[in-house]
């Protein structure tokens, strides 16, 4: 997987004091995310590649391996139009 | 007093009904019959207040409803204090009235989400689908929401008068460019009820209105989410309204009433808190009026003792209300309710009476207070 993932037509993330968690929020609705959901849906502004991502997240947690997590995590999120994965450019 | 012995949690959702006025006059409209004896609105300042202290209490989803909400001036005002508190803003309108200047005002302000709404009764669907007056403002509406980078989301009312017409209702929202479309099939309610044998589906047109959605769902996947509503009656069991009584929702009407749910006006016996009185923390903590349903304590048989009640908690308090004259009692659409046989004949008489020729009563303040005996 490759690309620039950002957050689907209609979705706004933000932390929530009340939920002690971050969100996503959409028409009439709201998910729960947990930590490491988070923290992957924090970066997927449109401006890194998965593999910046990647490599952020590695090293803010210093934990490689990572980008099966991550892979699977966006390709969850692109299924539920939850992020647009914007091609990468050649 | 029934208090409820788990924890209260936050509300999700504040629905901000700003008025009673609308220009539309909907055979299915929920607003209470009697919405003409409420003319009062609360202030801009009233509703700010409203909006930063629903937010205090945690509530992320804020709608933005009527009546027809375009008719306040001070929509985008209020739009903008909402998103800048960190709401998810919604706009529920059927467009009437929307102009381009309007629509910039709400960009400017953050709105983040409208919901375009068929409100009127059938003569609003036949223009839509014949291409007349209706699609060409439901179109140029449509496009200019898109313009603006909002998703399109459609909801249309569903009932007996258009329900032969859905896969053509899909048909043109595509052609609208809709993202989501909702076809919410009418719930019998304050007009609704009124109108009940007029608008009531059969059983079997509900069943090929459902197939036929379902041919659209698969044909559209890749660019159209629709979500089709079962009338309660049809559905054979009871809702979890919702989603629990002060669990989820806090609605404030035009006035300041505080609701739980934004038919629960009618209920007998409780005394619902206005927002001019009392903080929205008071309300929604504290309140009879929010307490009462709260939970199962309150609940009576054949719900007391019913393996589904933490489920559905009894179904929806108007309901019982309306059709078994008690709101403490089962939710008659459930089998379970000694009072079913209403619901039952009321399916009946929908899949096998003739054509009703009672006349439609449509939703405007005149017969407004003529129902409430003041006119």
């Amino acid at each position: 997987m490759d690309g620039t993932p950002r957050l689907g037509h209609g979705f706004r993330f933000q932390w929530e004091p009340a939920q002690s968690c971050h969100v996503l929020l959409y028409p009439e609705g709201m998910i729960r995310l947990n930590r490491s959901a988070g923290e992957i849906l924090a970066r997927c502004d449109g401006s890194r590649d998965i593999a910046a991502i990647v490599a952020e997240l590695e090293q803010a947690f210093t934990s490689p391996g990572l980008r099966p997590e991550v892979e699977a995590f966006v390709a969850m999120a692109v299924g539920k139009r939850w992020l647009r994965l914007d091609p990468p450019t050649p | 007093m029934n208090a409820p012995t788990t924890p209260i949690g936050p509300p999700m959702w504040l629905l901000a009904e700003v008025t009673y006025r609308c220009p539309l006059h909907c055979v299915f409209c929920y607003n209470p019959v009697d919405f003409a004896r409420h003319t009062d609105e609360l202030s801009t300042d009233d509703w700010l207040r409203v909006l930063r202290e629903g937010r205090e209490l945690g509530a992320v989803q804020c709608g933005f409803s009527g009546g027809e909400p375009l008719l306040r001036d001070d929509l985008e005002v209020l739009i903008a204090e909402a998103r800048r508190l960190g709401y998810y803003t919604n706009l529920i309108t059927s467009g009437v009235g929307l102009t381009e200047a309007r629509l910039d005002a709400f960009k400017a302000a953050g709105l983040d989400h409208i919901q375009l709404s068929f409100q009127d009764s059938s003569k609003e669907i036949n223009d839509f689908l014949t291409h007349t007056r209706t699609f060409e403002l439901k179109q140029r509406v449509g496009e200019m929401i898109k313009a603006r980078g909002w998703p399109m989301v459609m909801n249309v009312v569903i009932h007996r008068l258009n329900i032969e017409h859905i896969g053509r209702i899909i048909e043109m929202a595509d052609a609208l460019g809709a993202e989501y479309l909702e076809l919410a099939n009418a719930q019998y309610y304050s007009w609704a009820l009124l109108n009940r044998d007029q608008l009531m589906p059969s059983r079997e047109q509900l069943r090929r209105a459902e197939a036929v959605t379902d041919e659209w769902k698969a044909r559209l996947a890749e660019r159209m989410r629709i979500l089709f509503v079962v009338p309660d009656y049809h559905e054979g069991k009871p809702k979890k309204c919702m989603n629990g009584w002060g669990n989820v929702f806090l609605t404030v009407t035009p006035d300041g009433t505080a609701l739980p749910c934004h038919t629960a006006r009618m209920l007998p016996g409780l005394d619902f808190p206005n927002v001019q009185e009392h903080s929205l923390r008071h309300i929604w903590f504290e309140s009879e009026g929010f307490n009462h349903y709260r939970g199962t304590g309150w609940m009576k048989e054949p719900c007391a003792s019913c393996e589904d009640k933490e489920k559905d908690y009894g179904g929806c308090r108007c309901q019982a209300y309306l059709l078994a004259a008690d709101p403490d009692a089962a939710d008659p659409v459930c089998p379970k309710s000694p009072h079913h046989e209403h619901v039952a004949a009321a399916l009946e008489q929908a899949d096998t009476a003739a054509p009703s020729t009672k006349p439609l009563i449509f939703r405007d303040p005149r017969e407004s207070r003529r129902l409430c005996g003041e006119g």
